[in-house]
């Protein structure tokens, strides 16, 4: 018994169809109940007011826009190394919800800098790199779209994802050079003991988890969708 | 290789226009900007570097289809698959030609164009220096996206929506290099280099491997 097992499509698809209903309610439940918990129930910033609560959506749909592509980048190795066609479809899935998260992260930001920054935009280099991996998204799934053969698809957007995880990383530190910032620092951090304020914390712990889950319910969504149609294609070649 | 090097810049130079098609592109680019933001010299003076990059960039995106475009379409590529050399070997091979045929007159050409931005004096040592550092970086990479196109018909618009995140870096690096101001230009062109020395020594093998899914 191993992770690879899943690496089978009627195996995976036996037990994806199993916890997919667990997952979903779950993230609803721990995403509703974070969401109401930040809006309803948190006291407003004596200095931000009540628009600090949109961190709530900000920090969760931030976090996971850089774990989808991560998540890519493994799917991707995966692909190239070991052929298993379910980590492509994967990596293949994962991009539009990327990229959905990346443009909430950069609207709810927006949102937020126009009254405490007085703009909607600058050009600080958090913000720039948020850009610059919208741009990678894109590039990636119209590499996709692009190429008729699956398999060669498959191969080509891998190796696009590697190098280009790469460049995202260097230009997120190259950036540093060529701005000033305007973003804060790190909120959250697993290694230092400030935080921001036990009653912000918890609720905002609960949001990232039901984004953490909610992500895991979309992908596997859509990688069942990517197998389904392939088989479809299958059948068609069939001729059945 | 270097047999395969000399090959390619004799097609470049017989075909008609391999130095000659990039360079009246720069001429264009940067003589459109005059154009569009008006002729006053101290605005130009500062966009100059910028200008400069971003238009040796777009330069050198122009020509990279023809790096393994036309080998693609008639054998060879598949004909340089089963040589000796390894795939990335080729690779590499073909990078510098494609380098010597827009990367070198591209750095020497900037040193005009400077002039009519009224480049700061100052400023041509660095510009000289981030150029020829710099465009080995822009040739690979632009290598790594002909490779992952090379299949794809009218991959064009495709190539340079590839190419041209992965190059933000070395714009960055690069033009805030030649921008008088900033402290540490020595610093920034050692990180310029960094990124064309990485890019040379790995990008090869990333355009194998495109290269051998787009050939099986």
């Amino acid at each position: 018994m191993s992770l690879w097992e899943y690496a089978n499509p009627a195996k995976f698809m036996a037990l994806s169809a199993r916890i997919l209903p667990y997952l979903a309610i779950a993230s609803s439940c721990l995403l509703l109940a974070g969401l109401f918990w930040g809006f309803f129930l948190t006291p407003a910033d004596y200095k931000q007011g009540s628009t600090v609560k949109i961190i709530f959506l900000h920090v969760p749909a931030a976090l996971m826009a850089i774990n989808a592509w991560l998540m890519m980048l493994v799917t991707s190795l995966v692909w190239l190394i070991r052929r298993h066609h379910v980590s492509a479809l994967a990596a293949k899935a994962a991009a539009p919800i990327g990229i959905t998260m990346t443009l909430i992260a950069i609207a709810t930001g927006a949102i937020w800098g126009k009254p405490m920054w007085g703009t909607y935009w600058a050009w600080d280099p958090r913000l720039t790199s948020f850009m610059i991996l919208l741009v990678f998204y894109f590039g990636y799934l119209a590499l996709w779209e692009a190429i008729e053969d699956k398999d060669t698809a498959a191969d080509l957007t891998s190796i696009l994802c590697i190098v280009g995880s790469i460049f995202a990383l260097l230009s997120r530190y190259a950036v540093n050079f060529w701005s000033q910032g305007l973003h804060q620092g790190a909120s959250l951090s697993l290694d230092k003991e400030q935080h921001v304020d036990n009653t912000f914390y918890l609720p905002l712990l609960v949001c990232i988890v039901g984004m953490v889950l909610l992500f895991l319910t979309l992908v596997l969504i859509r990688t069942r969708t990517e197998i389904r149609s392939r088989r479809l294609i299958a059948l068609r070649l069939r001729g059945i | 290789m270097k047999s395969l090097i000399l090959r390619d810049l004799r097609l470049a130079v017989r075909s008609g226009g391999g130095f000659a098609l990039t360079l009246s592109f720069f001429l264009i680019v940067v003589m459109m900007v005059p154009f569009g933001v008006g002729a006053n010299l101290d605005l130009l003076a500062r966009i100059a570097p910028g200008v400069l990059w971003i238009g040796a960039l777009l330069s050198c995106l122009l020509s990279l289809d023809r790096i393994f475009q036309l080998d693609w379409e008639d054998g060879t590529l598949e004909a340089l698959a089963t040589s000796p050399i390894p795939l990335s070997g080729i690779a590499t091979a073909k990078a510098t030609a494609h380098w010597i045929i827009t990367g070198l007159p591209i750095t020497i050409a900037a040193i005009p164009l400077g002039y009519l931005l009224n480049l700061e004096t100052e400023a041509y040592i660095w510009l000289v220096a981030s150029l020829s550092v710099g465009t080995p970086a822009l040739s690979f990479i632009g290598a790594f996206g002909a490779a992952i196109t090379v299949g794809i018909k009218r991959g064009g618009l495709l190539l340079s929506l590839l190419v041209l995140p992965l190059y933000i870096p070395t714009l960055m690096l690069g033009a805030q290099c030649v921008t008088i101001g900033s402290e540490t230009p020595i610093k920034l062109l050692a990180l310029v280099a960094a990124i064309s020395l990485f890019c040379i020594a790995l990008i090869p093998f990333a355009c194998a491997i495109a290269l051998r899914a787009n050939l099986k």
